[in-house]
Formats: C-alpha cells, sequence, structure tokens
C-alpha cells in the first residue's frame, strides 16, 4: 500500500529493510532507523524481526509436534496426531528414499527443515502490509517511536541470514559425517583424488591440485546453491507481492486488478513454498548422504 | 539484505530445533507409528489365523457329523438286529411255551379220558352183570363170574 507520503520506492525499500538491533559505528548499542544505519553496524547486528518470527514459528512447530508426540499412542489417532505422523511418515519416505547409510540424525534434521522452512515461507501468504502496520501502530502507540522507522519483515525466509543460517549448519554437518565416516584422510581424499587420477605419481602430483579447485568449488556450491534457491526464490516471491501491493494505491480500478493479482499470485505461491521448503529438504537429505557414502568415484 | 550476527543466531536455532526434534518428536512419534504397523500386522495374521481356524473347525465338524452319521446307522442296524433277535427269541420262548401248554393240556386231557375210561369201564361191568342177571332173571354169583367179568372189561 503506498500513501501520498511515501514514494513507491521507499516503500519497498522500508518493506525490504530488517528491524535491526547492533552496534553502531559509535560504538553504543541500538536500534537502526534506517537502512543506511543498519548497514553502518556491520556484522555486530541482529535483526530482531527475523529472528523473532523464525523462532515463534519454530517454537509453533516444535509446541505442536511435541504435544503429537506426548501423546502419540499406537491406537486410533487424533486429528493432530494423524496429521504429524503423515508429516513424519511423509519425511520418513524421502529419507529413506534418498539417505542410505544408518543416521537417526537425518530424518529428525529432514523433518525440522521441512516444516520449518514451510512455515517461514508460509508467511510470505499473509498480506505484505497487515504485519508491519500493526508493528508501526504497535511502535508509535506504545513506544512512541515514529511509524515510518519501524521496520518489520515478516518472511524469515528473505533474509539471507536464515538460509545462510541454515544451509552452514547442514554445511556443518556434512562435514563432521565425512570426517567421522571417512577419517580426515579418507576427506581429504576424496577432494584431492578425484575426478582425475593416474597410476603414474608424477601426473598424480599434477592432478592434485586441479581435483582439489573442482571438487572444493563443488562442495562449496552445495550450501551456497542451497541457501541462495530458497532465498532468491522467497524473496523474488516477496517482491511481487510488493509489487502487487502498490497497485492498491492506483484508483480503484488498478486495485481491483491488483486484488486479483495478488489472489492469482498467492495462490501459485502455495506451490512455491511447498516445493522450495521440499527441495531444501531433499537436498540436505542427498547431501547428508553424499558425507556418509565412502566409496564414491565420480 | 546485510549479512550480520543474525546469520550465527539461525545457525544456532536450527541446531537447536534439530536437537529437540531428534530428541522429544521424532522418536515417540517413530516409535507410535511403528507400534500401530506392529499391531495391524498382528491383527491381520489373527484374522488370517481365524479364518485358517474356522476352515479347519468347518472341516472338524463335517468330520464329526459324518462319523456321528456312521455311529447312529451303525447303532441302528445293531438295534434293528438285536430287535430282531428279542421277537426271535421272544417267538421260541412262545413256541416252547405254547409247546409245553399242549403238552400239558394232552396229558391232562389223557388222564382225564384214561380216568373216565376206568370209571366207564367199572361202570359197564356193573351194569353188565345187572343186564345179565336181569337177563338171566337168575343170580349170578358175583364172585363165581368174577373172571368173566373182568375179561369183558379189559375188552372194552
Amino acid at each position: 500500500m503506498s500513501s501520498e507520503q511515501i514514494s513507491s520506492a521507499q516503500y519497498i525499500t522500508h518493506h525490504l529493510t530488517n528491524w535491526t538491533y547492533g552496534q553502531f559505528p559509535d560504538g553504543h548499542w541500538g536500534f537502526a532507523q534506517d537502512g543506511t544505519q543498519a548497514m553502518s553496524m556491520g556484522f555486530w547486528a541482529i535483526h530482531v524481526d527475523t529472528m523473532f518470527w523464525s523462532i515463534s514459528l519454530g517454537v509453533i512447530f516444535l509446541v505442536l509436534f511435541r504435544k503429537a508426540a506426548k501423546h502419540a499412542t499406537a491406537g486410533v489417532p487424533g486429528g493432530l496426531q494423524n496429521f504429524v505422523e503423515w508429516v513424519c511418515e511423509f519425511v520418513n519416505t524421502n529419507v529413506r528414499g534418498s539417505f542410505t547409510a544408518k543416521n537417526d540424525m537425518v530424518a529428525p534434521m529432514a523433518l525440522t527443515i521441512f516444516i520449518w522452512v514451510f512455515m517461514m515461507n508460509f508467511m510470505d501468504l499473509l498480506p505484505v502490509d497487515w504485519l508491519p502496520l500493526a508493528a508501526g501502530a504497535l511502535g508509535e502507540h506504545v513506544f512512541g517511536v515514529e511509524p515510518h522507522h519501524v521496520y518489520f519483515k515478516v518472511v524469515p525466509s528473505t533474509d539471507p541470514n536464515t538460509t545462510f543460517g541454515m544451509s552452514i549448519a547442514v554445511f556443518l554437518l556434512m562435514m563432521y559425517y565425512s570426517v567421522k565416516v571417512k577419517g580426515a584422510a579418507g576427506f581429504v581424499g576424496e577432494l584431492t583424488l578425484h575426478p582425475f587420477s593416474s597410476k603414474n605419481p608424477a601426473l598424480q602430483i599434477v592432478f592434485i591440485p586441479i581435483n582439489f579447485v573442482l571438487e572444493f568449488v563443488s562442495l562449496i556450491a552445495k550450501p551456497l546453491s542451497l541457501s541462495l534457491r530458497l532465498y532468491g526464490n522467497m524473496y523474488a516471491g516477496e517482491m511481487i507481492f510488493i509489487l502487487i501491493a502498490l497497485m492498491y494505491g492506483g484508483g480503484w480500478a488498478m486495485g481491483v486488478f491488483g486484488g486479483f493479482l495478488q489472489l492469482g499470485w498467492a495462490i501459485f505461491h502455495i506451490l512455491i513454498i511447498t516445493l522450495q521448503a521440499f527441495i531444501f529438504m531433499t537436498l540436505a537429505i542427498v547431501y547428508m548422504d553424499m558425507a556418509h557414502s565412502v566409496a564414491e568415484h565420480h | 539484505m546485510n549479512i550480520n550476527m543474525t546469520l550465527l543466531g539461525q545457525t544456532i536455532t536450527f541446531a537447536l530445533f534439530i536437537w529437540f526434534t531428534m530428541k522429544f518428536v521424532w522418536p515417540p512419534i517413530m516409535n507410535a507409528l511403528h507400534t500401530r504397523r506392529t499391531q495391524i500386522a498382528d491383527g491381520l495374521a489373527a484374522a488370517e489365523k481365524a479364518q485358517r481356524d474356522e476352515e479347519l473347525s468347518r472341516q472338524k465338524i463335517a468330520e464329526i457329523l459324518r462319523e456321528a452319521k456312521t455311529q447312529a446307522q451303525e447303532i441302528m442296524g445293531q438295534a434293528e438286529k438285536r430287535a430282531a433277535e428279542i421277537i426271535d427269541s421272544a417267538k421260541s420262548q412262545a413256541k416252547t411255551e405254547a409247546e409245553r401248554i399242549v403238552t400239558a393240556a394232552r396229558a391232562e386231557i389223557e388222564q382225564n379220558v384214561q380216568r373216565a375210561r376206568e370209571q366207564l369201564r367199572g361202570q359197564v361191568a356193573t351194569l353188565a352183570v345187572a343186564g345179565a342177571s336181569r337177563v338171566l332173571k337168575k343170580e349170578i354169583n358175583a364172585a363165581a363170574n368174577e373172571d368173566l367179568l373182568k375179561d369183558l372189561v379189559a375188552q372194552l
């Protein structure tokens, strides 16, 4: 929604800026008033809205599933238990299909990824202005802050910190299990002895750096692509919702047209958010499987 | 789009969520699913077993029925045989009894006839003597004609 006071560019920027708490360049800690201040904080800042929503959604997920798990019996399942079991069964089937080694951590990780990412993506379907306006009103009337300076991004998965955070966790797990299963030497060997190898020792020495560059790039590409795929999809989807929302300021005809567009995009987006959650989960499972497989020859 | 401490925060949050799911969510649900699967399998097996048992008991029942029928027939045959035997023995007993009775009756009749004959014989002798005396109009010495009379009686 754009009003007369702010331009489209300001509206979009406002929507794309996180509510940031961090250390100002002069050393004191506080909330950033706008994007430039947030930028100036550098690394020592935290996106309060991202953390708030991701943790809230994660806690909702865990509480619901924990409740179902606590009362899980082998008898006739109730509504919640039925749903939770259905999701778990789905995740378990996927893990069994892609993950061949034995590790009790992978399936819970996949479940966490699927539900949590889905819930964070789902925030995208809420009308883009509802929560930011509510937060603005709350900031203005309760905390006495200028509403324009209240930034509230509600979709945590449009924050690269979230997607990179998750992919880094997956990457660390990959590293840990690679070394644990194959041993440090085995892991180094996997990075340096493929795809080119030779019986000739001199040639092999030449191949090692080439192999390492290739394998290292493909290794690093895994967490990068994992997080950028989710971030890019969600960011673009959010952007389109914001652009559609801009049309509501363009007269009633544009507004009605925008309403239809928003509806259509939201329906299409249901597919995307589910698909992205599913892809993130599946790739994480596949990467874990790669970390566990010992004799892999390319 | 700034990369900052949120990155670490999200990594830690994610790790904690995974840990919680792994500890408290996944195992009970999988347990319940596993238990239910086992229960269903057991139930199906039990149903199959019951079906088999039913089939078996049906066969058993048929066998028992068949046996009972044969036995009944056997018993009936025996009973018939026994009845025939009883009838036969009764018949023979009756025959013997009848014969005995007839024989007794015959003997009695014979006796009576004999007795009547004796009496008649006596009376005839007396009558003969009386008649003869009347014919002769004279007293016959009974003692003298004793031999004659006895001869006469014996001829009767």
